[in-house]
């Protein structure tokens, strides 16, 4: 986690130089992107935004574990791949990319979403938060905690959408007894079966840990 | 997925003008099922437009009714205070349905327009009368376990997918949609239509107009509803059969009924003849179940739905007796 965070500025400004090239060199793909003033005024007469067409480019800005990224991408970039891909955030999993199993659960503005079923530039200025945004610096987040001591996992794969899942689970009053968590849970497949453990682990948090 | 052409809007006749001049064109908002279609190639939209930062997000009491803004959130209606006292059914069938996470997602209005899940439809090395006309029903003679028993034409027996839809139909609401010459209200029995020769055609919705919000005329249901889903696991799993039962009660008579059954047709299937049997009676399993009786007449099954003959009775008993108290 700590190599991640060290050499994500770096590699996220060598991902848009490369992008940057490509733009350039590639005729076809000229960018005629539409400056944030033009759409703005397009929005107030009825004009619909013109934000992109087939084979270009559109600038999106999100801003993800509390920091500003400026991203150029496709319309049809899901904001699972823009993460894993473009902002090498890759604790967010893709399991079966269809919306059936939870393991890319993020929160935007603060609301547990399928990243795989969801477009980046439907994200435009909102806040992205992925399971590498929850710990405090060295202090892991009470849910991670929770999830070691009550071994709620064994392969680990769909644990961050899990952790990320419970959390947000908590937050919307949803887990006030083992029948609500199980139910409010339900988006969040296990393959491994762990799910007596993680029901145990958000309780505990629920009883007593912070809450976000 | 193919690419397409993205536009946002930020007004409803913003929105309708860029459904204009692009046959191919559709709305995004949650995009839940959308995105999952567009994956697979059963739907190659070639421009989408964005329509979540459009003011219909409202759920408000007016006089007699309450309206529910087209892109308000399955979880926001859900737990809202005015959803849960009025209308508790409801709130029942939405938590009902998909998880946590989508209903964070997807909309009021998305949830009325998202396509049938049968596989025949989804692949698309199958046949399938609604994803391509004329291609024939793989469903008919293939794997029907999930399929329809009421409805259903020789070209589709798929099923309406909607948990939210079944309760909407059984609380008589009614669509508001606009288009380029204004609004109209639809009834919301009629805006999901059966299958017959046109397949593809899942709503009467036109290609160039938008669901603005859902109404519900205030009704005394609310002490007496409930919302029975039975499907192939405890949560997140698509209907078997489900039933909207809701009652208005004077003690252990019923005065009104409302009924609606899911995962039946290609359409939220309302039982108004089982409905027209309960008024008057008195509450008792045999007064439901005598009403199960009606509501399945002219069911037909096909080889591998056969089981929801049976089911489907005991469901609207089940369903009834909850609503009753009778449990």
């Amino acid at each position: 986690m700590d190599k991640h965070k060290s050499t994500e500025k770096p590699e996220k400004e060598l991902s848009s130089e490369s992008r940057r090239d490509f733009l350039k060199t590639t005729s076809i793909l000229t960018a005629i992107a539409v400056a944030p003033a033009t759409v703005a005024k397009a929005a107030e007469f009825n004009l619909g935004e013109k934000m992109s067409t087939a084979f270009e480019t559109t600038p999106v800005n999100l801003t993800v574990n509390g920091v500003k990224k400026q991203l150029n991408l496709e319309p049809r970039a899901t904001l699972l791949d823009t993460l894993r891909e473009q902002l090498d955030l890759t604790g967010t999993k893709k399991g079966c990319d269809y919306g059936q199993c939870g393991a890319c659960t993020v929160h935007v503005n603060g609301q547990r979403v399928l990243s795989c079923l969801s477009l980046a530039i439907m994200h435009e200025g909102q806040e992205v938060t992925t399971i590498e945004g929850l710990a405090k610096g060295q202090e892991l987040h009470p849910m991670q905690q929770a999830f070691i001591k009550h071994d709620g996992f064994q392969c680990g794969y769909c644990t961050p959408g899990q952790i990320m899942s419970a959390v947000a689970c908590i937050q919307e009053g949803h887990a006030n007894n083992e029948a609500d968590i199980k139910e409010f849970m339900s988006g969040n497949i296990c393959r491994c079966g762990a799910y007596p453990n993680i029901v145990k682990a958000i309780q505990e948090v629920k009883n007593g840990g912070r809450k976000s | 997925m193919i690419q397409f052409q993205y536009e946002r809007a930020a007004t409803t006749k913003a929105a309708i003008n860029g459904l204009a001049n692009s046959t191919h064109a559709k709305f995004i908002a949650g995009g839940t099922n959308l995105v999952d279609l567009m994956k697979r190639n059963v739907m190659a939209p070639t421009k989408l437009v964005d329509i979540n930062r459009v003011p219909l997000k409202d759920i408000q009491q007016l006089n007699g009714k309450i309206s529910i803004g087209a892109l308000a959130l399955n979880s926001q209606v859900a737990d809202h205070p005015l959803i849960l006292e009025k209308h508790p059914l409801l709130s029942q069938a939405l938590n009902a349905g998909a998880s946590a996470q989508i209903r964070n997602m997807a909309t009021v209005g998305g949830n009325m327009m998202q396509r049938t899940r049968c596989p025949y439809f989804y692949d698309t090395a199958l046949p399938c009368n609604k994803r391509e006309p004329g291609s024939g029903c793989g469903a008919l003679e293939g794997v029907n376990r999930m399929h329809a028993i009421f409805g259903t034409s020789e070209q589709c027996i798929a099923v309406h997918p909607s948990d939210m839809c079944i309760a909407l139909v059984a609380l008589d609401a009614s669509v508001i949609v606009a288009g380029p010459k204004g609004e109209r209200r639809i009834p919301f029995e009629e805006f999901h239509r059966l299958p017959g020769n046109q397949p593809e055609k899942d709503n009467v919705l036109q290609n160039n107009e938008m669901i603005i919000s859902v109404e519900i005329p205030d009704n005394e249901l609310s002490k007496n509803a409930h919302y029975f889903k039975v499907r192939d696991r405890a949560s997140y799993a698509f209907a078997l059969v489900s039933v909207a039962a809701a009652l208005t009660m004077d003690g252990k008579v019923i005065r009104d009924a409302r009924l609606a059954m899911g995962g039946v047709a290609h359409k939220p299937w309302r039982l108004r003849e089982a409905e027209r049997s309960l008024a008057g009676k008195t509450v008792s399993e045999e007064t439901f179940r005598q009403a199960a009786e009606i509501a399945m007449q002219g069911a037909k099954a096909f080889k591998y739905n056969a089981f929801k003959l049976k089911l489907g009775p005991n469901v609207i008993v089940e369903a009834l007796k909850n609503a009753a108290g009778l449990v």
